[in-house]
């Protein structure tokens, strides 16, 4: 759905994307992270063909970026980094005028639709300028998705609104995933990225890894499980680390924090030779590292 | 030519909610229209007003008509003098429609997802110039035609009527009128792209006036005579003047050079 390849962006002698190659797969929820001035928002303006690249080529949904932009700009819908609304215009006519600049067929029926599905109908003729910070970024995502893109660029979509407002927002994202549509989401919210792509990208000027947010944990920090005991003694630790598939094993409060590939397979085999040593086992669970500890640790070492 | 048309209105359903844009497309017609009809009333009501003929340029003489007296001679040229009133209006609504749109939109950052839609850079700047000109032209003409229908209410001399509004203040309004208009909404443009407050904005954008005001001083003060064959030349300077401004315009319109030039 989205193809990048060398994909690059200079400034006179600054650059702010570089050599990017990413594919995105119809119906992905993608996520790309990076600190603030990383280039998200240069690379999203290049691919919904509001700039042009230096160098190096992205196909959007078909259409190639530079030769085929009004193409890209009918099948994409762009959430900005900020809201960019009419304050002085109703909720209803802001989106009229987008709805008719995009050609939509059924105005009426477009606008209806999707400002009942987020929330806004009630307040349609009111002025933007009365309206939350909340409203606003629900009505910016009802004007990106009028014109019913096959491709979404979120911008940030959750930044500076308050849980309850973001939580809306995500479960609305949710909503258009499970509709097929491809979403490109730029996000400072790692949970948010956690939560709701299937891969994400971090980047900080160039590419640093692109995986699942699990895969990333694993290659970063192994997978941990904790095996909570009622009593656990010290020559335990030699016992599980003599298992050729464990990496590292450790007891910290009372507990084994074990180290391996793949729990699913050699769990059994761990509970079996605890069994064995006459150990009780109250519980066990696996460690998991928040996507914050891998992406610090990613743009760190960067 | 529809994407125009949405533009235009979007443009009025938003520019016309501010006082300021209000007040300079409503009022200033206005006054610039009672100005000459006022002038008018109060020389006209001078009754048998002296022949003051002496008192005009050598160069105007020659364009009131052989059937008017010396008074209603000097009349027509004193009415003249505050016709220019009215090129003052196809640069002044401009530049401030303009100022409080571009920067308007610039200040609330809706111009990037107006970008995003398939509209052409062209089609914009076309709806934003065209939001921009036509009140200026509409309240332009209709200003001359309030003073026109004023004059022809007040004076009866139908010959005095003909020398005030003769060929060259026609060609003034009707032409030269609109391609200063278009030349206000660009400076307008170029303007805009680098200030981030319409008030500042508009005020430099004003400073397109200042060679109208020339005229009308140097007029004033005998120095020059606004005649048909200047009118012409005029027409003639502003439409390269325009497509110069045009091309740097169009320039400066640009997708990316708006999104990352525009401070």
């Amino acid at each position: 759905m989205i193809i990048t390849e060398n994909l690059t962006k200079k400034f006179d002698q600054i650059t702010a994307v570089e050599a990017l190659s990413i594919q995105v797969n119809e119906g992905e929820v993608f996520g790309f992270l990076g600190p603030n001035g990383a280039g998200k928002t240069t690379t999203v303006r290049m691919l919904s063909s509001l700039i042009a690249p230096t160098s190096g080529r992205a196909v959007v949904n078909g259409f190639e970026i530079g030769k085929d932009d009004q193409n890209i700009r009918r099948c994409v819908g762009v959430l900005t980094e900020s809201p960019g609304l009419y304050d002085n215009l109703s909720a209803e006519y802001n989106l009229r005028i987008f709805a008719a600049l995009y050609d939509v067929e059924d105005i009426d029926g477009q606008v209806e639709k999707y400002l009942r599905m987020l929330g806004l109908w009630e307040r349609r003729f009111d002025h933007v300028g009365t309206f939350s910070k909340g409203m606003r970024q629900k009505l910016a995502i009802a004007r990106a998705l009028l014109h019913e893109p096959k491709i979404l660029f979120l911008d940030e979509p959750t930044a500076g609104l308050d849980p309850e407002a973001a939580r809306l927002v995500r479960d609305f994202i949710a909503i258009l995933s499970q509709e097929g549509r491809t979403i490109f989401m730029c996000t400072h919210n790692l949970d948010e990225a956690d939560r709701l792509c299937e891969r994400i990208a971090v980047f900080k000027t160039r590419l640093l890894v692109v995986d699942t947010p699990g895969n990333l944990r694993r290659q970063l920090y192994g997978r941990k499980v904790v095996f909570h005991l009622r009593e656990a003694a010290q020559t335990l630790v030699d016992e599980v680390r003599a298992f050729p598939f464990v990496h590292h094993v450790e007891l910290i409060d009372g507990k084994l924090v074990v180290t391996l590939d793949e729990p699913e397979v050699h769990n059994p085999e761990i509970i079996r030779k605890l069994v064995n040593q006459g150990v009780d086992i109250q519980f066990v669970g696996e460690l998991r590292r928040s996507l914050e500890d891998v992406y610090l640790q990613l743009v760190r070492n960067a | 030519m529809n994407k125009v048309c949405i533009m235009v209105r979007k443009e009025w359903a938003e520019v016309f909610k501010n006082r300021m844009v209000l007040f300079t497309v409503a009022f200033l017609p206005l006054i610039m229209t009672v100005i000459p009809l006022g002038i008018l009333f109060a020389l006209r009501s001078e009754g048998g007003m002296a022949d003051l003929t002496t008192e005009m340029p050598d160069a105007f003489s020659a364009y009131c008509p052989s059937g008017l007296s010396g008074g209603d001679c000097f009349q027509v040229f004193m009415v003249s003098q505050f016709m220019m009133m009215f090129m003052i209006l196809p640069l002044a609504i401009p530049a401030t429609i303009a100022a409080y749109s571009i920067v308007g939109e610039k200040t609330t950052r809706s111009l990037e997802p107006l970008l995003a839609t398939p509209i052409t850079t062209l089609e914009l700047l076309a709806g934003k110039s065209l939001a921009a000109v036509l009140p200026a032209v509409v309240a332009t003409y209709a200003a001359f035609g309030l003073f026109a229908l004023g004059a022809w209410l007040l004076v009866p001399n139908r010959l005095f009527i003909s020398a005030v509004l003769d060929a060259r203040w026609l060609l003034a309004i009707f032409l030269v009128g609109p391609l200063m208009a278009f030349m206000a909404v660009l400076i307008s443009v170029m303007v805009s792209s680098r200030v981030n407050d319409p008030r500042v904005a508009e005020q430099l954008s004003m400073v397109v006036i200042l060679p109208v005001l020339g005229f009308f001083f140097a007029q004033f003060a005998g120095l020059v005579v606004i005649n048909r064959q200047l009118v012409l030349v005029a027409a003639v300077l502003l439409i390269i003047v325009d497509a110069i401004l045009l091309y740097f315009a169009e320039r400066l319109f640009q997708r990316e050079t708006i999104l990352t030039r525009w401070k």
